[in-house]
């Protein structure tokens, strides 16, 4: 009898949970954003048209869309959509580390706070500053306030790094909204994060030119380790079992590596370091893009541009003359996205060392001054960043099947007056939100000019 | 003395090739085959006729050289200029690391010592590391990059370091190197023996690794199946010094430490060292020349650290008398300084020793050709060498000459004339950069600003 009846119980549990989940299966979340110009990115702008958006993937766009009873419905009357901006390298949702912020500008004779001991490392074995089993989708952080301001500047997407040590780790394309961390992440190994400086440990290699022999020793000690393995696999009674080993382990699943080039001279050293390692680059920091194009073209390698213009620091003495070549840098470097376009190079941009992440637009729009195409500078917040890491199929643009990033702006991105209305990320909207003030002295940087206008 | 053939041979293939150079009537020092007055005839960037009488193809671009004075480039065997890195000082032993890569085809010091007439030089890793990293040989082709900078006929090298420099790091007492050591980051050695022991354990290590890659390349070829040993970067080029393909640069200051390091080639059986400095080489000379090896040192510079103080302006002479192969260098590393006037360093060995012109001018040249092993390419003005010439306006060892004109493979890279006419044009380009900037924040800056 009391069998009987917990049996039943347990029968009726069942059926309700499939009740329910079928329920969910079938509940659709219709959005149709109508009335608005759209501009898809990968086709012809549709002056008046409607972006259907179903559980939160693209399911239709153009000026005639049937529009199912159920959906929800935006009207865009007078605003633009635009694809979701992607910050191609960026920290935003993870945790801000002591390391990530620039340093700060001597201000008096004050000493530096006292770093933690740091291991000192004799040599390639010691693995000094790697952190390759990292990974930037298990450290997120959905509460970041920055991720907020983000939105507020149309920014839906971003690929996200670890900062420290020299082989940082493995990146992330996360969308900057979801409940939970792992809701945000698009893409979990983007790229491995390899800079130039020494950080994270004291002793060898304590130069670039260290720390890119460093690199080559570990790429072949990965080979020798993925060699051992495979042998050990096959062979176990009379091949010796290889030492695990995380920081190869981590090595061996490198889709691609990002390394540091500022100017054709360190161009050519990264385009060496990554023929020896084998692995497909990424270049990022790149400042003297405009004479770097011919090459980057030639050798079809992307990169990421550094948008903070070189200028000549506010406080510098006047009685100090520059180089010619240094006046140079300054006066072309802005015009660096005109040249890569035109030379048919795949270039994104990075919001580091801005500001704010609006500045990343006002940055783009120098350079529009400066020859370079609005479509082009478009292209490079959103189709070719998500086509240099790989997620073309799903971010970048407004088309059918692609994740629905998109951003409402009531006129025309890179004109200073637009504001951005909405976004959506994923599917969901969301509104633009009270930004906190700029934290203080947390850059240790003066606002500029054009800040101080805008407020 | 000269060769008949290329008058004949030049006239045909001057009617194909149109790059013939003729430098007329000057004074020239071709340092290997005398002093006299004639023309040189460049072909293809290379020497193509030298003598008293030449035949000019028609074509050719004249360089009216009379009053003046020739010499073959200058090669300065040791400086540190146009790295982005030179001292991976973190360890004893930096073998892995290699200067070449560093090479920065922008850097100033590379025009600056063309103006001062040298034509090829050897940048070096620092002497911070007891066996440093390796070194790499560039023409100073200003304007091309870096890979078309590099020498690559030139045999390749690795620096090495005694005495003070490679201890310091590991004493208490010695002089901290800012941002590069600390009392927590001290390295073995801190001794001179300690560092004949780290050289002697290196190469020691060297040749045990050796030998596990030839016992593995044996046992495979026996069909065994086996995995190979791990490659290690820092123990590669110790094997090809051991090979005899890889030259060592040492540098050394005592006489001491000279015979030390020479017993230590001895026993792994190593030739062929240059020592680099090597101060108090004039009392070991015999030493030194008897096992080949060569010396590169200053002519007067010395007294800068207690090391360097048994130090005589008769150094490079007495070691050259002894049969030792000198040359004089300048070891430049922030900006080409010394580089710019290695002619007068040669000028002293003249004052001091009495050598001969033609032996000075070997210390700067020939001498530091032989020594980097691009003696066939370079270091002379002989016919069928590279064509890298010098013009000055008075005799290359007077205090009074400047360089006019430099050519490297035949191509001019240096003419003070250019130099000095394009100054004006280069600052009128700078004061209209300048003033864009300034128009520029202007236009930037809020017109309702006030003072707060």
């Amino acid at each position: 009898m009391r069998k009987n009846l917990l049996a039943a119980f347990a029968a009726a549990l069942l059926i309700s949970a499939f009740l329910i989940s079928a329920a969910l299966a079938e509940t659709v979340n219709w959005t149709a954003i109508r009335g608005a110009r759209i501009v898809p990115v990968n086709g012809p702008v549709i002056e008046k048209g409607t972006v259907l958006i179903r559980n939160g993937i693209i399911a239709a766009v153009g000026a005639q869309v049937d529009v199912p009873a159920s959906a929800w419905i935006v009207d865009g009357n007078g605003l633009t959509v635009y694809p979701g901006f992607i910050d191609a390298l960026s920290s935003w949702g993870l945790p801000q580390t002591a390391q990530a912020q620039p340093p700060s500008a001597a201000r008096g004779a004050q000493q530096q706070p006292q770093q933690p001991q740091q291991a000192r490392s004799w040599g390639p074995l010691d693995r000094p500053g790697t952190f390759s089993w990292v990974k930037a989708a298990d450290l997120l952080q959905p509460a970041d306030p920055r991720l907020g301001q983000a939105r507020n500047a149309g920014f839906t997407s971003a690929v996200v790094f670890p900062r420290q040590g020299i082989v940082a780790g493995h990146g992330a394309v996360i969308n900057l909204g979801g409940r939970t961390a792992g809701e945000m992440v698009v893409a979990p190994d983007s790229g491995l994060f390899l800079a130039l400086r020494p950080s994270g440990y004291t002793g060898f290699p304590s130069t670039p030119m260290g720390i890119m022999a460093y690199f080559r020793q570990l790429w072949l000690d990965a080979e020798h380790y993925r060699q051992a393995l495979s042998m050990y696999a096959a062979d176990p009674v009379n091949i010796p079992r290889p030492a695990y080993d995380r920081a190869i382990e981590g090595i061996l699943g490198a889709r691609r590596v990002l390394l540091p080039a500022a100017d054709p001279v360190q161009l050519e050293r990264m385009l060496t370091l990554a023929a020896d390692l084998k692995t497909p680059a990424v270049l990022y920091g790149v400042v003297r893009g405009y004479e770097m194009a011919a090459r980057l073209k030639q050798a079809g390698t992307p990169v990421i541009l550094n948008v903070r213009w070189p200028a000549r620091d506010r406080n510098a003495d006047p009685e100090d003359r520059e180089s010619l070549r240094e006046l140079r840098i300054r006066d072309l470097a802005p015009a660096s996205p005109a040249a890569l376009s035109e030379a048919g190079v795949k270039w994104a941009v990075s919001s580091e060392g801005l500001d704010s992440p609006r500045a990343v637009l006002r940055a783009l729009k120098q350079s529009i001054d400066r020859g370079l195409r609005r479509e082009d500078a478009l292209r490079a917040l959103t189709l070719t960043a998500a086509e240099i890491y790989g997620v073309a199929a799903r971010l970048g643009s407004i088309e059918r099947g692609k994740i629905a990033n998109l951003v409402l702006a009531d006129g025309d991105l890179f004109d200073d007056r637009t504001r951005v209305r909405m976004v959506f990320i994923d599917g969901v909207r969301r509104l633009p939100e009270p930004e906190a003030p700029a934290p203080q002295g947390a850059a240790g940087r003066s606002p500029s000019i054009s800040e101080e206008e805008e407020q | 003395m000269r060769t008949i053939i290329p008058a004949a041979v030049l006239t045909v293939s001057a009617l194909l090739a149109a790059d013939v150079t003729v430098i007329r009537n000057g004074t020239i020092h071709t340092v290997t085959k005398g002093t006299f007055k004639g023309s040189i005839v460049i072909l293809d960037g290379k020497i193509a006729d030298v003598g008293e009488k030449v035949m000019t193809p028609a074509g050719a671009r004249i360089v009216d050289a009379a009053g003046k004075h020739i010499i073959p480039g200058i090669i300065d065997a040791h400086t540190h200029i146009a790295l982005d890195s030179i001292n991976e000082s973190s360890v004893s032993v930096s073998s892995m690391v290699d200067v070449t890569e560093m090479l920065n085809p922008e850097s100033i010091s590379i025009y600056q010592a063309l103006a001062g007439g040298v034509t090829v030089c050897n940048s070096m890793h620092g002497s911070a590391n007891s066996i440093g990293g390796r070194n790499v040989v560039f023409k100073l082709r200003w304007g091309a990059d870096a890979r078309g900078l590099v020498f690559d006929k030139a045999m390749p090298s690795i620096k090495m370091a005694l005495g003070e420099n490679p201890k310091r790091q590991g004493s208490p007492q010695g002089l901290q190197i800012p941002g590069l050591a600390s009392p927590q980051n001290l390295r073995y050695p801190g001794t001179r023996m300690g560092v004949e022991d780290v050289i002697r354990g290196a190469f020691t290590r060297a040749r045990a690794y050796q030998r596990e890659w030839k016992d593995y390349e044996t046992r495979k070829a026996r069909g065994e199946k086996l995995l190979p040993p791990r490659r290690d970067l820092e123990l590669e080029p110790l094997v090809e010094v051991l090979e005899g393909k890889r030259l060592i640069h040492a540098h050394c200051y005592r006489a001491d430490e000279i015979l030390m390091l020479i017993r230590v080639f001895d026993d792994f059986n190593i030739r062929g060292v240059t020592f680099e400095h090597a101060l108090e080489g004039y009392k070991v000379a015999r030493e030194i020349a008897a096992r080949g090896h060569a010396a590169s040192t200053f002519s007067d510079w010395w007294s800068y650290k207690v090391e360097a103080y048994d130090a005589i302006p008769y150094n490079a002479a007495i070691m050259h008398r002894n049969g030792v192969l000198v040359s004089l260098n300048s070891d430049d590393a922030g900006g080409a300084e010394l580089m710019r006037r290695l002619n007068t360093e040669a000028a002293k060995v003249i004052k001091y020793g009495g050598l001969s012109e033609d032996e000075a001018l070997a210390m700067i040249t020939i001498n530091p050709a032989k020594q980097l092993r691009i003696d066939r390419w370079v270091g002379s003005i002989e016919t069928g060498k590279d064509a890298d010439l010098v013009i000055y306006d008075k005799h290359p060892l007077s205090i009074y000459s400047k360089v006019e004109k430099v050519f490297i493979d035949g191509r001019q890279y240096f003419d003070r004339d250019e130099d000095m006419s394009r100054r004006p044009k280069i600052e009128s380009e700078k004061e209209g950069l300048r003033k864009k900037v300034l128009e520029q924040q202007k236009q930037a800056a809020p017109q309702n600003r006030r003072p707060s």
